[in-house]
Parts: C-alpha cells; structure tokens; sequence
C-alpha cells in the first residue's frame, strides 16, 4: 500500500513539485502499479543471480587521448541562463 | 505515378532507370505531408531550412542527395540532429537544439538521406499510443479516431500515411513494433549493440535500441544496411562484423523451426489476433516450416519486471533534465525549500507531463532505500529468468512466433486513466527488450473493424537476418503489406 505521504516523500527525492490536486491519483496509480509488480514476489529466486545487462560486455576502454568537443560557448549557448562562461543558477549561499 | 507510395527499393530502382530524382521524390512526400498531417499529424517539427510551407509547422529542409540513398525519412524525436531541435516531445527540453548529430542520424545523412522532419512520439518514449506528447497525439492512419500505438507512433504513422518512405524509431518495450503493427507496417528492433545509441536521448539505457519502420521487409533490411555497425562513441555498442542484410531476403523457409509460446495465448488476447496467428502459423506451415507450440514459463512476469527496470534506468536518465545546462527552465514563483530546489522541482514539475512523472516517480520508488531488494533487485533476477527461457527455446528453435500486441490499435483516449492496461498493450514485445535479442513485428491480417494485425517474430542475438528470411518469405506469399488506409 502506498500513502499519500509515501508519494509526497518520492515526489521531494525525484525533485519533482507535486500540487495537492495530483497527490490522489498519483497515489491510486502507484499503488495499482506497485500491486501489479509485487506478483514477482511469488517467485522463488533465492539462487537467481540478477541481470543489469542482456549482452555481456566488458569494460569498453579508449585510449585516453583529448579529442574536439563542445566549446564552452557552444555548451552554454544551450543553457536557460549563463554569465561569465558559467551555468547560472538560482542564489544557493547567501 | 504516387511517389510517395513507393517503398524505397522500388524508389532506388526508379532512380536506376533514370525516371525519377531524388529532388521530385521529395517534393512528392512533402506535398503529402502538406495535405495530410493536420489530420494525422505524425511529426512533431519538420525539418527547418527549406521554403516549402506546411500546414501546421513552419519549414522543411533537404539534406544532400549524395550517396546511395537518397531517400525521405522521418526521424523520431528523440535522436540528436545538429541544428535542429530535439525535445523527444516534451516541454522541458523545447528550445534544446542539437549541437551534434546522433551516431545514425551521420548515416543517414552519409547514406544521401533527405530528412523530412520529427517524429511524434510519447514524451520521453514513456508509453504506447503517442497520446502523451506536448504537441498533442497523433492518429492512426487506418482509423482518426484510434491511436498509432507508441511510443515511435509518429513514424509508424508517418509512413502508413505515405508521408514519409520509410523512418527511424526507437524500442524500449516495444516502441517500434507495437506502433508499426498498430499501423500495419514493418517495424524491426535489432539486437541490443547493433546500432549505435551516441545521440539517442536515453530512456532505459539496457533496454534502448534504435531500428527502421518500413513499407516492407525489403526497406527494413536496406536501412538496417545503414544504420548497423560498431561505433566507440556508444560503450553498447557491440564490435561484430555486420552482414548485408539484403542477402537474407531468401523465400524459402523450409526446414525453419518455428516455436509458438502457449504462454501468448492467455488472458486479454483479441480473439480475432488470435484467429489471425493461428492462421500465420498454419500459413508458415504450409511454406515448410515445422511450427511448434512451446512454453516460455516466465514470460507472464516480464511486464512486472519491465516496469521495474525501466522505470529504475528513466528516473535516473532524466535526472539531467533540471532547468541548468539546457531546455527549458521555469522560475521559482517563491521560496519554499530554497531558491535552486524550487526552480529544480518547478522546472520539472511544469515540463514533465504525467507519465512522465509516474514513471520517474516509480522508479525513484523501486530504488529507494528499503525498496532496492524487493522491488528493482527482484525485478533483475526475473530479467535473468526471462532470458533463460529464451536462450533455451533458441537451442530448438530458430524463431519465435507470438503476437505483436494483445488486441489492434485501441481508440484515443480508451486507456489514458488506466496506465496498467496502456502498460499491458507491450506484454509480447517487452521479452525481446530485456533478453536483448531482435525481434521484428510485420502484418498478418485485418479486424473486422478494418484494422492492421500484426505478428512478432523473434531470434537469438544477432540474428536479423533470420527473422528477415521468414519475415520475408512470409510477405512474398501473402499481402497484407501491399494495403493501404484510405485517407
């Protein structure tokens, strides 16, 4: 079962702002969803080991040479806002 | 003559004997798109730099004709094209114009490819009837009133509707196959590794794999010619040698060994899908296949598990998305935790629509401490099950037979309240997505009501070129893919 406080508490991890009005049917969603995934736990996996990956890879290593990327004004061109060659954001330190 | 009907072999051919150029072909598509996306509206944005207006967008742009295939093509929106934007349909990331191109995006422009414009698909990729976008859905060529399927249902619509030859999307859990079987074209996910993911906005980044959405099996072995191969830039990216497809266009699937899991016949099959398969399946007989009913046990289980996984690998992949480095931002009205969590939460509040959310909140969930063990550790071990199940049945067996989606395109709106029954429409393709193999879905029949059936055919890894053989034999022996909406 998942609460109304379980979700305010996710919504606050994901950094996601969660108006009162959505908070009830986010709730009833999840818990629907959730219910509907716990049916794994029928299963018996004691000695299953899991699988993050379906092709088996190695580590991909490259030879660690500097190559032409974005240029800081190209990289911050994108930005919502800059100054001075940085990313600005809001105030954080007062 | 209709250019923008053709496939694009019977385009390269028209180019040979010197009837056609790429410059008429694509004025053609374009003048198609000019008549017809209002109603379908299969892309998000055409290209940008060239003179033809469209109805609802501003302009359209050609790339090169240079090379080998000159062909028009719809992109998803989720693939990087330098200059252009890309907002994979969502409001957080509007404004965001690719300084770079996508690792297929350069091939196809290499190959000579015409870009048309972007694909509309569910925001993010997260869904399965491209309902979920901020510029509005699109509509299933074959019937206005249903959805093309997701979350690559802008390119599936756009070439059921002719409007583009042929397109790229891209397949977490089915986000090729069940849009290209809602709109009865061919849809072809490869295996994971065979086509580079540089450029691709990740969703769930084990799962995601580009592949073309075709008229026919021919156009999907063609593109796959273009876009397959190793690329450093992708550590996925899987360094084997890549075959020319077009050799595995045989028509003969005699002694082919085909498997039919019982498991796909249960709970919430059409029965008119079910009517369709049985009949593909004494069709694939009488061409020499020894079909086989067999059993994939834990199959039932991979929707759970799929919503698990995905949901872990998306909340984390869009946790980028904040308002900082690119896209979109929204200014904090007032304070309340402090002046850069509240423009984090806002921005992403106000620019991620409500799958969105659910998702990335669902898997915030799956991840969170007292959570891991029961819900995203189980869901990899039951991923594991799952592949078992597969790699045995590939040791008898050289491909799958199921169907692509459990019923044909649903209307708009029919399941928009209901995210588990929109999440169950992808109970057949998500398998393929967590064993990693290929899996091709083409059409096999029509409802009652009209509507495209498709099926699915999967392999082991690697091995496109089986599934093109029986795909292929299948379609020179029936013809189902030579129909068209009436639009």
């Amino acid at each position: 079962m998942i609460t109304k406080k379980d979700v305010q508490y996710i919504a606050a991890l994901a950094r996601v702002d969660l108006p009162e009005d959505k908070l009830e049917g986010l709730t009833k969603n999840l818990t629907d969803i959730v219910g509907y995934v716990k049916q794994l736990q029928k299963l018996d996996l004691k000695d299953i080991k899991p699988t993050s990956h379906a092709v088996p890879l190695t580590d991909a290593l490259r030879k660690d040479i500097v190559k032409p990327s974005l240029s800081n004004a190209q990289a911050l061109s994108l930005a919502p806002q800059a100054k001075d060659g940085c990313f600005k954001v809001p105030l954080v330190i007062e | 003559m209709k250019l923008h009907s053709l496939t694009a072999h019977q385009i390269i051919d028209l180019y040979r004997e010197k009837k056609t150029s790429p410059q008429e072909v694509f004025k053609d598509v374009l003048s198609r798109i000019n008549a017809l996306d209002s109603r379908v509206h299969a892309y998000a944005r055409l290209y940008r730099d060239a003179p033809t207006s469209c109805c609802h967008k501003t302009a359209v742009g050609v790339v090169s004709t240079q090379g080998n295939y000159p062909i028009p093509i719809a992109i998803k929106d989720n693939m990087c094209t330098q200059g252009e934007e890309i907002t994979c349909s969502s409001r957080i990331l509007k404004g965001f114009y690719s300084p770079y191109d996508a690792h297929v995006v350069k091939k196809i422009k290499q190959s000579g490819g015409m870009i048309l414009g972007f694909a509309n698909m569910d925001e993010f990729a997260f869904g399965s009837s491209t309902e979920n976008s901020c510029y509005g859905p699109t509509y299933n060529p074959w019937d206005l009133s249903r959805v093309p399927g997701g979350s690559s249902g802008g390119s599936a619509a756009s070439v059921a509707a002719d409007e583009a030859i042929w397109a790229l999307g891209s397949d977490t859990g089915g986000s090729i196959r069940q849009p290209a079987c809602f709109c009865g074209i061919v849809g072809l996910k490869p295996t994971y590794g065979r086509v580079s993911r540089y450029g691709l906005v990740a969703f769930a980044s084990s799962l995601d794999q580009i592949g073309p959405l075709t008229k026919d099996v021919t156009d999907s072995a063609l593109l796959m010619n273009i876009i397959a191969g190793y690329d450093e830039r992708d550590s996925t990216s899987v360094n084997e040698p890549v075959p020319d497809y077009t050799k595995a266009l045989v028509n003969d699937i005699h002694g082919i060994k085909v498997g039919v899991p019982q498991e796909a016949f249960g709970q919430g099959l059409d029965p008119q899908v079910r009517k369709a398969i049985e009949a593909t399946m004494n069709q694939l007989k009488k061409l020499g296949a020894n079909v086989k009913k067999i059993s994939l046990p834990h199959t039932p289980y991979a929707v759970a598990a799929y919503y698990i996984v995905a949901t872990a690998e998306a909340s984390s992949n869009l946790a980028r998305f904040d308002g900082v480095r690119y896209g979109w931002r929204q200014s904090p009205t007032d304070v309340r935790k402090n002046a850069l969590i509240d423009m984090y939460e806002e921005t992403r509040a106000k620019g991620f629509g409500d799958e969105a959310k659910r998702r990335i909140m669902l898997g915030t969930y799956v991840l969170s401490s007292g959570y891991y063990d029961a819900y995203y550790l189980r869901g990899q071990k039951v991923r594991t099950l799952i592949k078992q199940d597969l790699d045995n049945a590939f040791k008898d067996y050289d491909v799958i037979l199921t169907p692509t989606a459990p019923t044909t395109a649903f209307k708009i709106g029919e399941k928009t309240f209901d995210p588990l029954s929109m999440y169950l429409s992808d109970i057949y393709t998500i398998p393929a997505n967590l064993a990693g193999i290929p899996a091709i879905s083409i059409p096999c029949g029509f409802s009652a009501q009209g509507m495209p059936i498709g099926m699915q055919l999967m392999a082991k890894a690697f091995d496109e070129e089986m599934l093109l053989r029986v795909a292929f034999t299948y379609e020179q022996n029936t013809e189902w893919h030579t129909k068209k909406p009436n639009l």
